[in-house]
């Protein structure tokens, strides 16, 4: 278990990852990656039970994470590094050629941690409540963990898998909405006018919760929150309001931010205002 | 020359169902989905002798393949059931990115597939499905043509790990494979030999074929009758190692010429052993009502168009 001070310095660490990363590709998705900086460093850190030097596909006897709005991969390949799943250096790779880090996660290179493929919006929620389903069939107590964009809620399979995980009590999933408000053309209010979504949930048969991503003991609070709940009849679903581009001034807020990466200056200016708390990975070049 | 005959039909889901069902008794970890067409699937058996491993997901495909493809990744042998339309078009991306890409042992059960769905019309007479399927890198696509190759392959797939399309249909239709069979994937079934022309067969079409082959000896022309079940990995070897010798060749399926197996062979011959062809298949159009026979005739997939394509073939290798 880490302290708040030591969750929040992997915090900086991590959102000073993404923009490295995306700079040097030049290429890649910071503001939801920067947004969800809280939310990957309280849940690898310390809500998931599992053996970051040990990662098995099946993840059969400890909890297992699923990301549905596989974009936010800078965030992802971050975390999963400093938590050990695969050598920090390894971020160098990110989109280039022959890396295991692909732009959108991929299990074809076989980069531990990664159990199913996303990109393609709107599966990630049947996957995970597949994989909740075979913890059930196989008496396995932990839980499965999944994060969705709400801009992929347009998607209608999350809702066909909404209506399904309530129907058959899959109570030991919880999934996460990273309510940013954000998607590529514009506002989610303006494009598909929702901003009801715990209403929503609710009457699908959820239980909801509701959350600041960008606080990290409120992250922390409530996923134990939503842990104590589990069993219940219930899946559960915390929504999370988040700032895209959370933690680099000119990011933030802004779904211009999407899928466009810094130039030199603006990465000078993201990294001045996150400063390195764990040691910044060496760049391709350098090595 | 071997003799094929039937005493019964049968139609190829209920060879789906009770490979499905013996499976079940025989590996805990073989887990069912169906979306509403459990009886159409043949698939109450196992659902009343495994209710906890059997998965009512209602009308929402997209969703079962997305559960398909996260209980194989808990360990689970995952079979999804439904049409064949809407095991394919229906789902290609989620099939593409969350079972194909992502190499989910999960096995893709599709009926009613092709002309002889019949009455239904062409809404559900899906003629795609191998060409969409075949496309995708890691899938395997297999075709079986009567009920015990249907059972058996149902059962053969369990044990190959990766994704697999396993495509039967509606009608009963004669069976005249022998019900211990072992069932190889990929591995061409050399039904019988001959000299003059070679006819690659899949499906239904199979036992068309074995009726041309009947009329065309009686003709005094000696066919050697291939069964490919195994659209992808194709026996490329077997198939140009029978053209070698007979120097010609027609292939048979229910379903369109794109995209097809004869688009499949023409490929490998293309590239290794240039040879006369011709093809029956659906000529790029979409089906209708009808009863499966008369559909068969119309869309010109029965005997007797095979009878004609092998002379229209055997004129091409004199020539």
């Amino acid at each position: 278990m880490k302290t708040i001070q030591e969750l929040q310095d992997i915090t900086t660490q991590i959102r000073r990852d993404i923009v490295r990363m995306v700079h040097a590709a030049q290429s890649g998705h910071p503001g939801g990656s920067l947004g969800c900086a809280e939310f990957f460093t309280a849940l690898y850190f310390n809500i998931m039970d599992y053996d970051p030097s040990d990662f098995r596909m099946d993840g059969i006897g400890e909890d297992v994470f699923i990301l549905s709005n596989g974009h936010v991969s800078p965030v992802f390949y971050s975390t999963m590094a400093r938590a050990g799943i695969f050598e920090v250096a390894e971020l160098n790779t990110f989109r280039k050629i022959n890396s295991r880090l692909q732009g959108h996660p991929a299990t074809e290179e076989g980069l531990p941690g990664i159990r199913v493929a996303s990109g393609s919006l709107g599966q990630g929620l049947s996957v995970a409540a597949g994989l909740a389903l075979s913890k059930k069939l196989n008496n396995d107590d932990k839980i499965v963990y999944a994060l969705l964009g709400d801009g992929e809620l347009e998607e209608g399979q999350n809702w066909e898998a909404i209506m399904f995980a309530a129907h058959n009590k899959i109570d030991n999933l919880i999934v996460t909405v990273d309510f940013n408000q954000q998607q590529i053309d514009g506002s989610t209010v303006d494009i598909m006018g929702f901003n009801d979504l715990t209403d929503k949930f609710k009457v699908f048969g959820w239980e909801v919760l509701e959350m600041n991503g960008n606080n990290i003991q409120d992250v922390l609070d409530t996923m134990n929150k939503a842990k104590s709940k589990l069993g219940n009849g219930k899946p559960i679903v915390l929504i999370m309001t988040t700032e895209m581009g959370h933690g680099v001034d000119f990011m933030m807020g802004s779904h211009e931010w999407h899928g466009i990466a810094p130039n030199d200056e603006q990465l000078r200016s993201a990294l001045a205002q996150n400063k390195e708390t764990l040691g910044d990975y060496p760049l391709l070049e350098t090595i | 020359m071997s003799e094929f005959t039937y005493t019964e039909k049968k139609d190829t889901r209920s060879g789906f169902g009770a490979g499905l069902l013996e499976l079940g008794r025989k590996n805990p970890e073989i887990v069912a989905l169906c979306a509403d067409l459990t009886g159409s699937l043949k698939m109450d058996a196992f659902k009343k002798e495994f209710p906890e491993r059997f998965i009512q997901v209602g009308i929402a495909e997209a969703n079962m393949m997305g559960l398909a493809a996260g209980l194989a990744t808990g360990g689970k042998i995952p079979f999804t059931g439904t049409f064949a339309n809407f095991s394919t078009g229906r789902v290609y991306d989620q099939i593409r990115q969350s079972i194909a890409y992502s190499e989910k042992n999960v096995k893709i059960c599709a009926s009613h597939a092709g002309l002889t769905l019949g009455e239904d019309g062409a809404t559900h007479q899906i003629l795609e499905d191998i060409g969409m399927m075949k496309m995708l890198p890691n899938m395997t696509v297999i075709n079986p043509c009567d009920y015990n190759q249907t059972k058996a392959a149902t059962i053969a797939i369990a044990e190959h790990e990766g994704p697999v399309y396993l495509r039967f249909g509606r009608p009963k239709w004669p069976v005249f494979t022998d019900p211990d069979q072992k069932f190889e994937i990929g591995k061409a079934w050399i039904m019988q030999q001959g000299t003059d022309v070679t006819i690659v067969c899949t499906g239904h079409l199979v036992w068309n074929s074995v009726v041309a082959a009947k009329r065309l000896a009686e003709k005094g022309i000696s066919v050697e009758l291939i069964n490919i079940h195994t659209i992808k990995p194709l026996d490329e070897r077997a198939i140009i190692r029978s053209v070698m010798k007979t120097g010609a060749i027609v292939t048979a399926e229910e379903h369109q010429r794109n995209g097809g197996l004869g688009e499949s062979v023409s490929s490998v011959l293309a590239r290794n052993h240039p040879s006369p062809m011709e093809m029956i298949a659906v000529d790029d159009r979409f089906g209708e009502s009808g009863k499966p026979e008369d559909l068969l005739i119309k869309y010109k997939l029965a005997p007797e168009d095979i009878v004609l394509a092998v002379e229209k073939v055997l004129e091409k290798k004199k020539a």
